[in-house]
């Protein structure tokens, strides 16, 4: 579909009715790879946001105290304890490394191939130091006795919830990291240039993928804005 | 459908202006440095949720609107992926009742006896 062809189309409200009433493709002008991980996004967004919930409602429900997560998470700094030092970090780490696919992105949409492999690989890299900072949050919690069915703070449920939650969440960053690496070198090779075919699939690479990965990146992003808000802070 | 050169056109659409992503990078950390600031003044109660809430729901405007391209995606595509939300939404409500009434009869159960 051309742009002129694009521009007649309906916006707006009116827009939905005629995309979905044609019979053929929907969301029109939209990569279908983009629109596939869009939906990929909702369905994890329905399990995340289950997983928040049954989460929310243990934590409601519980008649014994729950853990104070600013006490629990506290890191000791020059021997002061600092609430929730880590997970600070952690957040900032996160942003950073969004901001960073951002403009990957851009600049893949520029064909500047130095910079968005570049940018890419830091986003990589904050992915990592991501991981690694929860890898360290959880042996320190399970050296102190938080276990999936017990912990020393008070609300057994605490342990499990914590344990899946951020286990699910740094699942994601993972298999985040190991695509933005395999990404970068895709650039760096200039398979997007050259519009290379993929692995499975016999249609020419675009930038496009660059767009459709950092989706998936915001999203884990995103993801952790809300574990952060209703889990750490709460 | 889509040949190369289409792809191409579309692609122009699609660039931005770099100030912009930093802008919302910047906003970003300073919302996260609000965030954070509401755990270590400590803020209690009522004023303690509403600030987590707002700041989590404007940081995650900012990525989905900016980051993610949402502002400036085609609008089917908005409606598809926001109105589910709001079964989540739905949900949410749903299991806040639960809950007020799991504890409820669990306290009745540990003040009566069986």
């Amino acid at each position: 579909m051309d742009q002129s062809t694009l521009d007649k189309l309906p916006k707006g409200f009116k827009s939905i009715g005629s995309d979905f009433g044609t019979d053929q493709t929907a969301f029109k002008g939209v990569q279908w790879g983009k629109a596939m991980m869009w939906i990929f996004l909702l369905s994890d967004t329905f399990i995340f946001s289950c997983f928040l919930i049954s989460y929310m409602k243990g934590r409601a429900s519980t008649v014994v105290e729950w853990p104070n997560p600013s006490e629990v998470f506290a890191l000791d700094f020059m021997g002061v304890p600092v609430p929730l030092l880590l997970i600070a970090i952690m957040t900032f780490v996160l942003i950073t490394s969004s901001g960073t696919m951002a403009l990957a992105v851009k600049y893949g949409y520029e064909k500047n191939k130095k910079m968005c492999g570049w940018f890419i690989v830091f986003t990589a890299l904050g992915g990592l130091t991501f991981v690694g900072m929860q890898a360290f949050e959880w042996s320190k919690l399970i050296h102190e006795g938080v276990r999936p069915w017990e912990n020393p703070f008070g609300a057994p449920q605490f342990g499990s919830f914590f344990f899946m939650i951020t286990g699910f969440h740094g699942t994601h960053v993972s298999i985040g990291v190991i695509f933005l690496f395999i990404f970068a070198r895709k650039v760096f090779r200039g398979d997007f240039d050259k519009g290379k075919r993929g692995y499975f699939t016999t249609m020419k690479s675009d930038y496009v993928a660059i767009e459709i990965l950092g989706l998936y990146w915001h999203f884990v992003d995103l993801v952790w804005v809300f574990i952060f808000a209703f889990f750490y802070l709460w | 459908m889509t040949d190369n050169t289409d792809i191409n056109k579309e692609k122009k659409t699609t660039t931005h202006k770099i100030g912009i992503y930093l802008w919302i990078w910047g906003l970003l950390f300073v919302l996260s440095f609000f965030s954070y600031m509401v755990d270590w003044y400590q803020f209690q109660g009522l004023l303690r949720w509403t600030l987590i809430l707002t700041f989590m729901f404007l940081k995650a405007g900012l990525i989905m609107a900016f980051f993610m391209h949402l502002f400036w995606e085609r609008y089917t595509l908005v409606n598809v992926l926001l109105w589910p939300m709001t079964a989540i939404a739905c949900f949410v409500g749903l299991m806040v009742a639960e809950g007020k009434y799991t504890v409820f009869t669990r306290f009745i159960y540990f003040v009566l006896g069986e």
